[in-house]
C-alpha cells in the first residue's frame, strides 16, 4: 500500500498533470476519476438492462400463448417486480448518473466532479445493493412478489420474508442517488469555467442539474416509505393497516409522491441528450433554448403536483379527482413545446442521419406517441377504463424503453467516439438501431390493443381472446432482447478498437467536449479552466 | 444449406405473424379497441377515449409530418443548406397557447362525465357490497340478506396448462352475479385482506376494494347479457385468477334468482343443525379445501416453504381442535391467514376441519360438527 502512494507521489513530482490510472482492478475499486466512475455506472447499467431483460424475456415466454406453461404464478409475479425495480433503479438511473459523470465535468470545463470521493462511494455502494436485490430470488419464499409500486399491504403484512432484504437494498440505492445528485450540483454551481454562465450550459448540464433537485426531494420521501413498511413488519406500527387505524392509501400517496417526480428523473436527462444530438446533425443551433430550459423546470415543478393521477380509481373525493387530472394534462404543454423546438431545429437544417441521429429521431417519435396516451390516461373519468391494463403498459415502456433507453443509447454513439477515441461501426450501429425499433415495437404496439380491449396487467395468464396480440407481442420482445445483446458485442468492439475519431467527431459538433479536448481525453482533463466566449 | 432453412423458417414466422394480424383485424372491432359498453356511463367513457384519440391523431399527423417533410428535404446529401435561426418569441407562445386551448377542450366533457361517473348516490335501486378476498368475490345484497362468494369455475383450472379451445377460459366462474337489468345499481367496494379491484368493461366500473375502506360506484345495465371482468390490482399469487361475471336479466328473472338464493340459503341452515357423518364431512371438506385453501397451502398440503406454511404434520392441525377451529373461523391477525368466518358457513368450515386432521398425510382420527363451529363463532 504505502509503495503505491509513494508511486502515486513520486508521479506526481516528474510529470503534473498527466498520470495515468492505477494498474489493476485496484483502480476501479479506488478510482474517484469522473471517467472511470461514469464507465463504471454505465457497465453495471448494461449488466442491469441485461438482467432485467432476462426477467422480462421469462415474462414474455409464459405470456407466449395462453395456459400456465413455464413458471408459477408466484414466481411470474417476482418476474414482474425486479424487472420493474431492476429496470428503474438498476439500468436507466444509473446509466444517467454514468453519463453525468462523463459529461458534466466536459461540458463544463471542470477537472472533475466536485466530490470525488463521495462519487467513488455512491458508485460502490450499487453493486452491493443490487447484490442483495437479486438475492431474495433464491430465498426460501422468493423474491418480493408485489410489484415495483409495492403497494401496502401486499407489501407488509402479505410479503415474503425476502422483502426486508429488498428494503435495505431501496435505502442503499436512495442513499447513491442523493449522493451522486449531491454532487451534480455542486459541481455545476461551482465548478463551472469562466464565463459558463447559466444560460450558456449545454442541456444537458440543465436538464441534469433540475433532475438532480428532484432526487434530492424525492429519494428521502421512498426511503420513508420502505421505512414505514419495515416498521409495520416488524415493530407493531400500523402506518399502512386499516386494522391498527393505519391508510393502505396512504402508501400509495407516499409511493406516487416520490414516483411520480421519479418518472421525469427517467426523463428529462434524455431531454438533455436529444437537444444535444438533433442540433449537431441538423446542423443548425437548438431551436429556443431559453424555452427549453423553462419547460424542463415546469416539468419538474408540475411532477410534484400530479402524483394522485396513478390512483383515480382508489376512491379519491371528486373535487381532488378534478384537479389531478387538470394538472396532469397540463404537463403535456411543456412537453409539447420540446418536441416542438426539436422538430423546428430540425427544420430547414441540413441533415444527415448517423446512428446517433437514427436514436434520437427514434426517441422524439415514439417518445411522443407514449407522451399521447400520457394524455389520454390523464383523463380521469377514462382512466377508469385505462387503469392498470396492458394499454398503461405499453404508455410506460414507450416513454421508458422508447423514450429513456433510446437516449441512453444515443448518448452511447454520440459520445462514445469522444470517450474511447475510436468510432464505432457505423454499419452495426443502424442494422442495431433499425433492429431494434421495428421488434420494439412489435413488442409494445400490441400492448395498447389488448389493453383496451380488457386484458389487465401483472396476470401470468389469460383468456383466448387476447392471444393473438400476446404471441406477436413475445415474438418482438425475444428480437428485441437479442438486438441488446448485438449491442454488447458492439459496445465491446468500439472499445477494443476501430477507425480513430477526430477530436470534433462530428462535422456539427458543439460544445466544450468536442471543441477543445482531444479524442479521448486525458485521463485529468481540463485542470486549466478553458475559456468560454 | 443451413442458411437456406434459417430463411424458410423466418419466412413462415412472418408468414404467420401476418396471417395472425389479418385473422384479428377480421374479428370485431371490441378486440383492438375500447368496448363501448352497456352503461350510460361506458357510453360516456367511449366517446370521450375517441375525443381524445382523435385529438392526439390530429396532433401526431401534424408533427410527424412536419418532421418527415423535414427529414426528407432538408437533408444533407439532397444539398441542403442550413439556416440559422433558433428563436422566436412568437411562435413559442403561439404552441403553448394552441395545446391549452386543446386541453381545455378535453377538460370540459371529461369534467362533466367525471361528475357522472362518481355519482352513485342518486336514485339507487339496489346496493350490491363487493368484498374483494384473496383470490375471489364475495358479494352481499345489502337489503335482501343474500351473500355469496364467486370464484374462477373449475372448468377454467382444469384446462390451466393447456385452454385451447376452451371458451371463456380465466373468465367463467361458479356463481355469477345476477343483476337487473334498467336499475342503477351502487355497488360498495371493501377488502378482507389486500387490496383488489373490480373491473368489468362494459359496466365501466373500475374501482379498488381497500381493506378498511368502502368505496363505491354505480351501473344501469342497459341490455341483458353476459359480462366479465377480472380483478385489475395485483393483489398477490392468484391475481390472474379471479374474474367476475355479471349476468345482466330482466327483473322477474332477477326477482326469481333472489328468492332460489334465499331458499338455498335456508336449506344450508337447516343442514348445519343435522349431525353429519364422518365420510360426508371428508368428502365436502375437500370440496372445500380445494376452492379456498389450496391455493396458498397447496393441493397437497404442502404449503409453499417461506411464504404459506404445510397443512401436512402442522402442529395446529394435529393439536387440540378448538385452537385448529380458531385459527379457521377467526384467522391470523398480521398474516395473509384470513377470518373465514365471513366467507364460509358452518358445515363448510366443520367439513374443512375434519378433512385437514383426517387427509393430506394427518391422521388426527377425531371429527368436528357444524354445531361446534356455531359455537366457537
Amino acid at each position: 500500500m504505502s509503495t503505491e502512494i509513494t508511486h502515486d507521489g513520486h508521479e506526481a513530482h516528474e510529470d503534473h498533470d498527466h498520470h495515468g490510472p492505477a494498474k489493476g482492478l485496484m483502480r476501479w475499486v479506488t478510482t474517484t476519476n469522473h471517467k472511470d466512475i461514469g464507465t463504471l455506472y454505465l457497465w453495471l447499467s448494461f449488466i442491469m438492462l441485461l438482467y432485467g431483460g432476462s426477467m422480462a424475456m421469462v415474462i414474455r415466454l409464459e405470456l407466449f400463448q395462453p395456459g400456465l406453461q413455464w413458471v408459477e404464478p408466484h414466481f411470474f409475479n417476482q418476474m414482474t417486480t425486479m424487472h420493474g425495480l431492476v429496470m428503474v433503479f438498476g439500468a436507466i438511473m444509473p446509466a444517467f448518473v454514468g453519463l453525468a459523470n462523463w459529461l458534466i465535468p466536459i461540458m463544463i470545463g471542470a477537472p472533475d466532479m466536485a466530490l470525488p470521493r463521495m462519487n467513488n462511494w455512491s458508485f460502490w455502494i450499487l453493486p452491493f445493493a443490487f447484490t442483495m436485490l437479486a438475492s431474495t430470488t433464491l430465498m426460501e419464499g422468493g423474491a418480493p412478489a408485489f410489484g415495483w409500486t409495492f403497494y401496502a399491504p401486499l407489501s407488509t403484512t402479505f410479503a415474503p420474508d425476502s422483502t426486508d432484504f429488498f428494503i435495505f437494498a431501496v435505502h442503499l440505492m436512495g442513499i447513491s442517488s442523493v449522493m451522486g445528485a449531491i454532487n451534480v450540483i455542486a459541481t455545476i454551481l461551482n465548478m463551472r469555467a469562466p464565463g459558463m454562465t447559466l444560460m450558456k450550459m449545454p442541456l444537458f448540464v440543465w436538464t441534469w442539474l433540475i433532475t438532480a433537485y428532484l432526487l434530492i426531494a424525492v429519494m428521502p420521501v421512498l426511503a420513508g416509505a420502505v421505512t414505514m413498511m419495515l416498521t409495520d413488519r416488524h415493530f407493531g406500527t400500523s402506518f399502512f393497516d386499516a386494522a391498527g387505524g393505519g391508510d393502505p392509501v396512504m402508501f400509495q400517496h407516499i409511493f406516487w409522491f416520490f414516483g411520480h417526480p421519479e418518472v421525469y428523473i427517467m426523463i428529462l436527462p434524455a431531454f438533455g441528450i436529444i437537444s444535444a444530438i438533433v442540433p449537431t446533425f441538423a446542423r443548425k443551433p437548438l431551436f429556443g433554448y431559453s424555452s427549453m430550459v423553462y419547460a424542463s423546470a415546469s416539468i419538474a415543478i408540475l411532477s410534484f403536483m400530479v402524483w394522485a393521477h396513478h390512483m383515480f380509481t382508489t376512491g379519491m373525493p371528486v373535487a381532488g379527482e378534478l384537479y389531478f387530472m387538470y394538472a396532469t394534462i397540463l404537463i403535456s404543454v411543456p412537453t409539447g413545446v420540446k418536441v416542438f423546438n426539436w422538430v423546428t431545429t430540425m427544420w430547414k437544417g441540413s441533415m444527415t442521419f448517423e446512428t446517433p441521429m437514427l436514436w434520437a429521431l427514434g426517441f422524439i417519435v415514439m417518445f411522443t406517441i407514449g407522451g399521447f396516451s400520457g394524455l389520454m390516461l390523464g383523463v380521469a373519468p377514462v382512466d377508469t377504463q385505462y387503469h392498470d391494463t396492458y394499454f398503461v403498459v405499453a404508455h410506460f415502456h414507450y416513454v421508458l424503453v422508447t423514450g429513456a433507453l433510446y437516449s441512453i443509447i444515443a448518448a452511447f454513439y454520440y459520445w462514445v467516439p469522444k470517450w474511447t477515441g475510436h468510432m464505432y461501426d457505423e454499419k452495426l450501429g443502424k442494422i442495431h438501431f433499425w433492429w431494434s425499433t421495428i421488434a420494439v415495437n412489435v413488442l409494445f404496439f400490441p400492448q395498447h390493443f389488448v389493453g383496451l380491449a380488457g386484458m389487465p396487467r401483472r396476470i401470468p395468464d389469460y383468456s383466448l381472446q387476447f392471444a393473438e396480440f400476446n404471441m406477436i407481442s413475445s415474438i418482438g420482445g425475444f428480437a428485441f432482447g437479442l438486438a441488446q445483446v448485438f449491442f454488447l458485442y458492439i459496445v465491446i468492439k468500439t472499445i477494443k478498437g476501430g477507425e480513430k475519431a477526430t477530436d470534433r467527431v462530428w462535422e456539427g459538433a458543439t460544445g466544450l467536449e468536442f471543441e477543445q479536448l482531444s479524442s479521448p481525453p486525458p485521463y485529468h482533463s481540463f485542470t486549466e479552466a478553458p475559456t468560454v466566449k | 444449406m443451413i442458411f437456406n432453412k434459417l430463411s424458410r423458417r423466418f419466412s413462415v414466422i412472418v408468414g404467420g405473424l401476418v396471417s395472425m394480424l389479418s385473422m384479428s383485424t377480421a374479428q370485431a372491432e371490441y378486440e383492438l379497441n375500447m368496448t363501448e359498453g352497456v352503461t350510460p356511463i361506458s357510453h360516456q367513457l367511449y366517446s370521450l377515449h375517441m375525443l381524445v384519440f382523435w385529438i392526439c391523431v390530429g396532433i401526431g399527423v401534424l408533427v410527424f409530418g412536419v418532421m418527415a417533410y423535414s427529414i426528407l428535404h432538408h437533408r444533407k446529401s439532397r444539398g441542403a443548406q442550413a439556416a440559422n435561426f433558433h428563436e422566436s418569441t412568437t411562435v413559442e407562445i403561439i404552441w403553448t397557447v394552441v395545446p391549452l386551448v386543446i386541453l381545455i377542450g378535453i377538460a370540459i366533457p371529461a369534467t362533466g362525465t367525471l361528475l357522472d361517473l362518481e355519482d352513485a348516490k342518486t336514485d339507487a335501486d339496489i346496493t350490491v357490497q363487493v368484498t374483494g378476498i384473496q383470490w375471489k368475490w364475495k358479494y352481499t345484497f345489502v337489503d335482501d340478506d343474500v351473500s355469496f362468494i364467486s370464484s374462477l369455475a373449475q372448468s377454467s383450472r382444469d384446462v390451466i396448462k393447456d385452454p385451447t379451445g376452451n371458451e371463456n377460459y380465466l373468465l367463467e366462474v361458479d356463481k355469477p352475479l345476477v343483476l337487473p337489468v334498467g336499475k342503477k345499481i351502487r355497488f360498495l367496494f371493501h377488502s378482507n385482506d389486500v387490496i383488489h379491484a373490480w373491473w368489468v368493461p362494459e359496466l365501466a366500473v373500475k374501482q379498488d376494494s381497500i381493506p378498511g375502506f368502502i368505496n363505491d360506484s354505480w351501473a344501469t345495465i342497459e341490455e341483458p347479457g353476459v359480462y366479465r371482468g377480472q380483478c385489475a390490482e395485483l393483489c398477490g399469487k392468484d391475481h390472474g385468477f379471479m374474474p367476475i361475471v355479471v349476468n345482466a336479466v330482466s327483473e322477474p328473472e332477477y326477482e326469481a334468482w333472489l328468492a332460489g338464493m334465499k331458499s338455498e340459503a335456508a336449506a344450508a341452515a337447516s343442514a348445519a343443525e343435522q349431525e353429519w357423518s364422518m365420510q360426508d364431512l371428508v368428502a365436502r371438506g375437500e370440496t372445500v379445501y380445494q376452492a379456498n385453501c389450496a391455493a396458498c397451502h397447496g393441493p397437497t398440503g404442502a404449503g409453499i416453504p417461506g411464504a404459506f406454511p404445510a397443512m401436512t404434520g402442522s402442529a395446529i392441525v394435529n393439536g387440540p381442535a378448538a385452537g385448529h377451529i380458531d385459527i379457521i373461523v377467526n384467522g391470523k391477525a398480521g398474516t395473509a391467514m384470513a377470518a373465514f368466518k365471513t366467507q364460509l358457513n358452518d358445515i363448510d368450515i366443520a367439513a374443512v376441519v375434519t378433512y385437514e386432521r383426517n387427509s393430506l398425510g394427518n391422521s388426527v382420527g377425531d371429527m368436528v360438527q357444524p354445531s361446534a363451529i356455531k359455537n366457537a363463532r
